[in-house]
């Protein structure tokens, strides 16, 4: 089957809008209320254009626009294919959220460079558009290295050594591995003679040994896998997260990491294929590695103190679930993975966003100090034990979904020791998150430390503000909907079906979720 | 034997030799002043080969004399021309290098480059 | 008056300059307004020269009417057409820069600057434009001339900078002069297509391999290529800013433009000699690059970090013209393009910064992105050119010459260009740290604080923003737009025809 494409330029205006908003809200700083107005507006533009394909995308068809010539032989080429479609409906639903979210936080913290903070956050938004509707690899490139540039003002956001220098960190990572998918790109478009993505791969036909493959395959993956925080790949990203936490929500939890994972999935599904990776065997080493990182970063997670970080090595084992399953190259562990990819973002961005919430209004930065918070923030709190939950696997929240069909996927591909990763990882998830849970609504509060810390007045504060806390107990919502309706609303789960389907060319998907 | 000498290959050895000293003087000599005479050896190093390849044995100069007909007669004549162009060339790069040196030696009163470099880091 | 255009596009500048002293003793306005319009003149003759050789194919123009070889041809085809529109529009926007810059100057050294100056775009155009190579020796020494005369007026160790370079400036020309010798010995020609038909049965003779050397080691010289680039980072640093800007961005590439000339048109790129000359220049352009790279990473003054960047730069093209395949020449020859203009950009970005804080010390100049938040988004914009991150001018070349790399199967060019991004994301992003993100500290701090709140008009005068935003807006159109460069003009300047 092969999908009707459609000319379209609505992927381009998804794009293109939010750099268009970056533009208004550069030239209107001094105007806070007129610059967040151009936020919003550019948030429910964006999610409009990308639902309004929705229909045309179910019915097969690919919406894309004429390509642009940007090099010899080469075009800007964007298409709303399912994968795509899902990465960008999760993209654009979660920039609204994270707007209002934004707003409020930095409004009650009084940060300073919102202007730019603001614009930034545009331009990563059109950037992980590009990504998700991304029809070759060049342009997958272009917007890859625009996510990694736009997302460094928002890592160094508050100007200060630690902020500096984890920025350092953040681009000595991302740029070596960009341009080390540079090397493979222009490699494979030499070897094939073109860099379009095709499910089921593009290599397959090219006249290479698998010497040569394997040395592409290694570097396009080296070059996502570092976004994707896999181990040892994944120092940038504990580090990073001196960001303001609206930005640790959004870019760490959902457009840069996922955009790393997306790449995976694109490179094993669309560039070289279930068929040719399983005759390379590579694949495994993948997965293997996968696996590792899984393991590893819970058990890490479990000696972190600070929450955000605890969450981010939380958020380097979960990504892993998605290239584990992009690399056992079996149907359904590729339906999980998309799906994780979903799942994941709207759990992970509850989490982060509880972390803000606790940070912006009692300023506690440690799991140890959140005796007793659940009393004074509980739909804060209850929020966080949805995202919890979900993290650790437990049906009926989206995550369950994704893991299942995962788990299901490694015993298709007679590897049930990764059914085994995942079942560790799940009581190491578990772990780790439901002490916080624990300790915030069972434990009495400690007034001494927050003396300690903080000196007095901290303490006698409530729920967190309206523009928080909407958010975060939304996403929370969403990640209960998504775990008992996967096709609520946007039609996820189909458009991951639809994908794979795809990829192994319509070879029949059996059970599943 | 003079004659010989300059008509075989041993003209090219000695412009050659010539040649090289220019740079092999302007590496070697911390004056700033021999740096120039050693880039002007160069340059007439060069020109001295230009009006080596116009030469031809029995021929006189390109100017046209009563009954003495055909090229064979005349050495060529335009290597000569652009020799005076080089000419012109080497004489203006030589009076601007001095003109710098002018304002070199006003500013730290040094022209010994080792001199100069210390000063100049001062 | 059509017909006359390649005389012309030399004639202006050229009789401006005679007239420019002059001028200066009626009014130091008259002489910049004369100049100027000279100059813009010569934008339009050289883009009207551009559109005909476009359309046409290559035009021979015969100085006085005199055949050649009797008489000077210039011979202009894409190729030089396109440059000479860059060398034009690139010294006319340095030129309007130039005017903070002499400000303070009496009449008759802006006299004689502006004269300079006119020399020096003239000199450049006919090294592009001449079909005859010991009248490109001329044109030569005139750009270089008052090239030097010009570092010199940048101040005390300018004019030791200015001697340094005219030393070796001088070993330059005169051994391209020896390679012309060697070629004119062999052939009996000075006309570049002439020579082209007769050389080639002489291909491998002794006297043509030495030509070629004493050429490629001239020109290298001219285009600090490694080893030979001692007198670079000195003259870039201590000339005044606008013409720092124009000899990094113009002055280096006329003559990697000659060696591409003589190279792959004059004694044409089959095999032998010229092939293993290429390869040379290939090994020492990417040994430049490494070099380059790393030292700007050691250096503190911004200028200076410029400087060894453009040395960097510079083996981007040798590099390119070494891969010799089709995107090879073409990453060379839109590099040459991409370079000139970001690189003129990030010099005046310099120059503007010295001009508003004073300081050339990167770590002395935080939070300048306060002061000049346009001319530093200009910056960021070339900054992230010479990275090479798209959709910025940069990477397109970038790509072109890793293209061409692995189609020519030439592995360790791949590792140097790569290598070579990350290693100026660490130089200009230890700028961008500097200039955006640290903060001053304590009293200074305040101080700062209330000009940046006090201060009203413009950042910069106009005559410097202007250019600035020109070129660093000129990055990303011709980032965007490569396709259309390449197709309609790049391609026609490779030798054979391109596609």
């Amino acid at each position: 089957m092969t999908p009707e494409v459609l000319l379209d330029y609505r992927p381009l205006w998804a794009v293109l809008i939010s750099l268009i908003a970056a533009v208004l809200i550069m030239f209107h700083g001094k105007r806070p209320n007129l610059r967040e107005a151009w936020t919003i507006m550019a948030a429910f533009g964006k999610a409009i254009i990308v639902f309004s394909m929705i229909p045309a995308v179910l019915a097969g068809k690919i919406p894309a626009i004429e390509p642009i010539h940007i090099a010899k032989g080469i075009t800007l080429h964007l298409q709303a294919d399912p994968t795509g479609m899902v990465f960008a409906v999760l993209a654009s639903v979660l920039w609204i959220l994270t707007s209002f979210y934004s707003i409020g936080y930095v409004r009650k913290l009084e940060e300073k460079h919102q202007t730019g903070y603001f614009a930034s956050f545009a331009v990563c938004l059109s950037a992980t558009m590009g990504i998700a509707f991304a029809g070759n690899l060049l342009t997958f490139f272009i917007f890859y290295e625009i996510l990694t540039i736009a997302t460094y003002p928002l890592v160094v956001h508050k100007r200060n050594k630690e902020a500096i220098d984890g920025g350092r960190k953040y681009l000595a990572y991302t740029l070596i591995a960009g341009q080390l998918l540079l090397i493979g790109i222009v490699w494979s478009y030499v070897l094939a003679g073109t860099g379009d993505f095709q499910p089921g791969g593009f290599l397959a036909g090219a006249a290479a040994s698998d010497t040569v493959l394997k040395v592409i395959f290694f570097l396009m993956i080296v070059g996502t896998a570092v976004k994707a925080g896999v181990m040892p790949l994944h120092g940038w990203l504990p580090t990073a997260m001196v960001a303001p936490t609206p930005v640790s929500a959004l870019l760490h939890a959902v457009a840069v990491v996922k955009a790393g994972a997306f790449g995976v999935v694109r490179i094993v599904g669309f560039v070289f294929g279930p068929e040719l990776l399983g005759e390379l065997g590579v694949a495994a080493i993948l997965a293997g590695v996968a696996g590792f990182t899984i393991v590893c970063s819970s058990v890490i997670a479990m000696n972190q103190d600070n929450l955000k970080r605890r969450l981010a090595f939380s958020t380097i084992g979960q990504l892993s679930y998605v290239v584990l399953g992009a690399a056992l190259l079996t149907p359904l562990s590729m339906i999980g993975a998309i799906f994780q990819i979903v799942a994941h973002a709207f759990m992970k961005i509850t989490l982060f966003m509880v972390a803000g919430a606790i940070h912006a209004t009692a300023h506690l930065d440690n799991v140890s100090q959140l005796d007793g918070i659940g009393r004074k923030m509980p739909f804060t709190m209850g929020a966080f034990t949805v995202g919890a939950l979900g993290i650790t696997g437990m049906p009926l929240i989206a995550g369950f979904i994704g893991k299942w069909n995962l788990a299901l996927g490694a015993l298709e591909a007679g590897k049930p020791i990764y059914v085994a990763i995942l079942i560790i990882s799940a009581m190491l998830s578990s772990a780790y998150l439901l002490p916080i849970v624990y300790k915030a609504f069972f434990k009495k509060p400690s007034l001494v430390s927050h003396h300690d810390s903080h000196g007095e007045g901290h303490h006698d504060h409530g729920e967190a503000n309206k523009a928080m806390l909407i958010p975060l107990v939304m996403t929370a919502i969403i990640s209960i909907v998504l775990g008992v309706y996967p096709n609520a609303g946007a039609h996820l789960y189909d458009f991951a079906v639809m994908a794979v389907q795809g990829i192994v060319s319509g070879q029949v998907i059996g059970g599943g979720w | 034997m003079i004659k010989e000498m300059l008509s075989s290959r041993v003209i090219y050895w000695l412009i050659l030799v010539m040649f090289m000293l220019g740079p092999f003087g302007m590496i070697l000599q911390k004056n700033l002043v021999k740096k120039i005479m050693a880039m002007n050896v160069m340059q007439v190093a060069v020109i001295a080969f230009f009006l080596v390849l116009g030469q031809k044995e029995g021929a006189t100069l390109p100017i046209e004399i009563q009954g003495l007909m055909g090229a064979v007669n005349y050495i060529n004549p335009l290597p000569h021309a652009l020799m005076l162009t080089a000419i012109v060339v080497s004489l203006s790069i030589t009076g601007v290098a001095l003109a710098l040196l002018l304002l070199v030696q006003k500013q730290y009163g040094e022209l010994e480059e080792d001199e100069l470099i210390r000063r100049m880091n001062q | 008056m059509m017909e006359q255009l390649p005389a012309l596009l030399i004639l202006i500048p050229l009789l401006t300059a005679l007239a420019s002293p002059l001028l200066s003793y009626l009014s130091g306005r008259l002489v910049r307004c004369t100049a100027l319009a000279a100059l813009l003149a010569a934008v339009f003759c050289a883009v009207g020269i551009l559109t005909r050789v476009l359309s046409e194919g290559t035009w021979h123009y015969r100085f006085g009417g005199w055949e050649p070889p009797w008489g000077i041809e210039y011979a202009v085809d894409p190729l030089a057409g396109a440059l000479a529109v860059l060398i034009t529009f690139i010294n006319f926007m340095a030129l309007i820069y130039a005017k903070t810059e002499m400000e303070d100057a009496t009449r008759t050294k802006k006299g004689v600057f502006y004269a300079l100056f006119l020399l020096t775009t003239a000199g450049l155009l006919g090294m592009t434009v001449t079909g005859d190579v010991f009248n490109l020796y001329v044109f030569l020494e005139i750009s270089s001339l008052s090239t030097y005369a010009l570092i010199a007026s940048g101040g005390k160790r300018a004019i030791f900078a200015a001697f340094r370079y005219l030393i070796i400036g001088t070993v330059g020309g005169t051994f391209y002069l020896l390679g012309v010798g060697y070629l004119y010995a062999v052939t009996g020609t000075l006309n570049m297509a002439d020579m082209a038909v007769k050389i080639q049965p002489l291909l491998n003779t002794p006297a043509v391999i030495v030509a070629i050397a004493s050429i490629v080691a001239g020109m290298g010289i001219k285009m600090a290529l490694f080893p030979l680039h001692g007198w670079l980072p000195d003259a870039h640093t201590y000339a005044p800013t606008p013409i720092s800007a124009i000899i990094s961005g113009i002055m280096i590439k006329v003559p990697a433009y000659v060696i591409f000339r003589m190279l792959y048109f004059v004694i044409g790129a089959g095999e032998g000699p010229v092939q293993q000359a290429l390869t040379v220049i290939g090994c020492i352009g990417a040994a430049g690059i490494i070099h380059g790279s790393i030292m700007a990473i050691a250096q503190k003054e911004f200028k200076r970090i410029l400087a060894y960047s453009s040395m960097a730069q510079i083996g981007y093209v040798a590099v390119g013209l070494s891969i010799g395949n089709v995107y090879g020449l073409i990453g060379a020859l839109f590099h040459v393009l991409n370079h000139a203009v970001m690189k003129s950009c990030l010099f005046m970005v310099a120059g503007a910064v010295k001009w508003r804080t004073g300081e050339y010390r990167i770590d002395k100049i935080m939070q300048v992105s306060k002061k000049l938040p346009l001319t530093m988004f200009a910056f960021l914009v070339a900054a992230f050119s010479m990275v090479g991150l798209p959709p910025t001018a940069g990477f397109f070349s970038k790509w072109y010459l890793v293209l061409g790399a692995f189609e020519a199967g030439k592995w360790p060019f791949i590792v140097v260009i790569i290598l070579s991004g990350l290693l100026n994301a660490v130089y200009f992003f230890r700028i961008i740290e500097n200039t955006f993100l640290r903060k001053k500290e304590g009293a200074e701090a305040e101080a700062e604080e209330k000009e940046i709140q006090t201060a009203t008009g413009l950042e910069l005068p106009l005559t410097m923003l202007v250019p600035i935003l020109i070129l660093g807006a000129g990055v990303l159109i011709i980032g965007v737009s490569n396709q259309q460069i390449i197709s309609q003009v790049i391609q026609y300047a490779l030798p054979g025809g391109g596609f």
